[in-house]
């Protein structure tokens, strides 16, 4: 299957966004190969091109390393994948944030609602 | 790289292509869009060598496209539904092999393996589907360096225009050939594409990056076919 994409978000974005988010699941561990460029284009159904992009996006990140003639691997840098994570709760909770103001809900009022439905 | 000049072409009094200037670069894949009627086909025919022009010239690597050159270098794949009814898949296959001194029957059968095609039956006795996938894996048997295809994925259902979506990214090179293919589908295709260049009026109205296009356009793509039919002019502010 290909995978599906919002239409207005960069393509190479959404990647980025479904592999940190695989790792933080752990569906994608420390240490594993990722597939290679043109393999996992096929897979995704998108350009070869919009994937090169992407692993070299999460190289920059620091999120994978690149063996010569090995291929790509999650880094095993525990630091760095917490720190992957704490990025990623700190986005959900800012766009949480930003979708509630929009609306006109105070914070304590979500909050409040919140603790609530913890019950 | 391909680049267009100033190409007209009309049919009667009919103007199809009224000055089309464009370029395509190595490795992209473009998709090119654009109402019935608003000249994709004969753009087309044209960048292959099977049609001439009027006036103005297409440039492939900075040479003039002649029939010769277009059948060494450049893999066309037309619209018709119907290319050779009585061959199978594998007389197809020899036929091409016989024709173009690129193609690979080696990457062929990979391909026709790829996209599980019959290469047993005749060509007009397979179904719609099937037969758009053994013109594709024909197609992809050459190693050009371009790619011109004609409405790949028209009248196929979305399984088939999967399939043939990753077989395309399978089977051509990001770092030397280029796509260019016209299609109605965009939605399923534009995953695929690395620009989008629309036709309207015989000129090319836009020609943008698709990821531009998604970080700069609400509503993506769509959005922006829209917003160039019905407003005639520039669908955004482009990204600076």
């Amino acid at each position: 299957m290909s995978f599906d994409f919002l239409p207005d978000k960069p393509i190479y974005q959404q990647l980025i966004d479904r592999i940190t988010g695989d790792l933080i699941r752990g569906i994608l561990q420390p240490g594993e190969k990722l597939p290679s460029v043109r393999e996992y284009a096929v897979e995704a159904g998108v350009n070869a091109n919009t994937m090169q992009r992407v692993y070299k996006e999460l190289e920059g990140m620091g999120i994978t390393e690149t063996k010569r003639g090995q291929g790509t691997f999650v880094t095993e840098n525990a630091e760095r994948l917490g720190q992957l994570r704490e990025e990623k709760k700190a986005q959900l909770i800012d766009d949480f944030i930003r979708d509630i103001e929009a609306l006109g809900f105070t914070e304590e009022e979500i909050a409040e609602s919140m603790r609530r439905r913890e019950r | 790289m391909i680049e267009i000049k100033r190409v007209t072409r009309s049919f009667g009094r009919r103007r199809a292509l009224d000055g089309v200037t464009a370029t395509f670069g190595r490795g992209k894949i473009i998709g090119l869009a654009g109402k019935n009627g608003s000249g994709k086909s004969t753009l087309l025919k044209i960048m292959a060598g099977v049609m001439g022009a009027d006036s103005g010239e297409v440039l492939l690597n900075g040479l003039p496209i002649t029939r010769t050159l277009a059948g060494s270098q450049i893999a066309y794949m037309a619209d018709a539904d119907l290319y050779y009814p009585y061959f199978t898949t594998d007389e197809l296959l020899r036929f091409q092999e016989s024709q173009y001194p690129d193609f690979s029957m080696e990457k062929a059968l990979e391909a026709a393996e790829f996209l599980n095609v019959d290469r047993k039956t005749k060509l007009k006795n397979l179904s719609k589907g099937n037969r758009g996938r053994a013109k594709i894996v024909a197609t992809l048997g050459r190693e050009a360096d371009a790619y011109l295809l004609d409405e790949p994925f028209s009248g196929l259902d979305p399984m088939v225009r999967e399939m043939i979506v990753k077989g395309l990214i399978r089977f051509t090179d990001p770092e030397r050939q280029t796509v260019i293919m016209s299609t109605h589908e965009l939605h399923d295709v534009a995953p695929l594409l690395d620009e989008i260049a629309v036709l309207k009026n015989g000129r090319i109205a836009a020609h943008d990056q698709v990821e531009d296009i998604r970080m700069a356009q609400p509503g993506g793509l769509a959005a922006y076919m829209r917003t160039l039919y019905e407003k005639g002019s520039e669908p955004f502010g482009k990204p600076s």
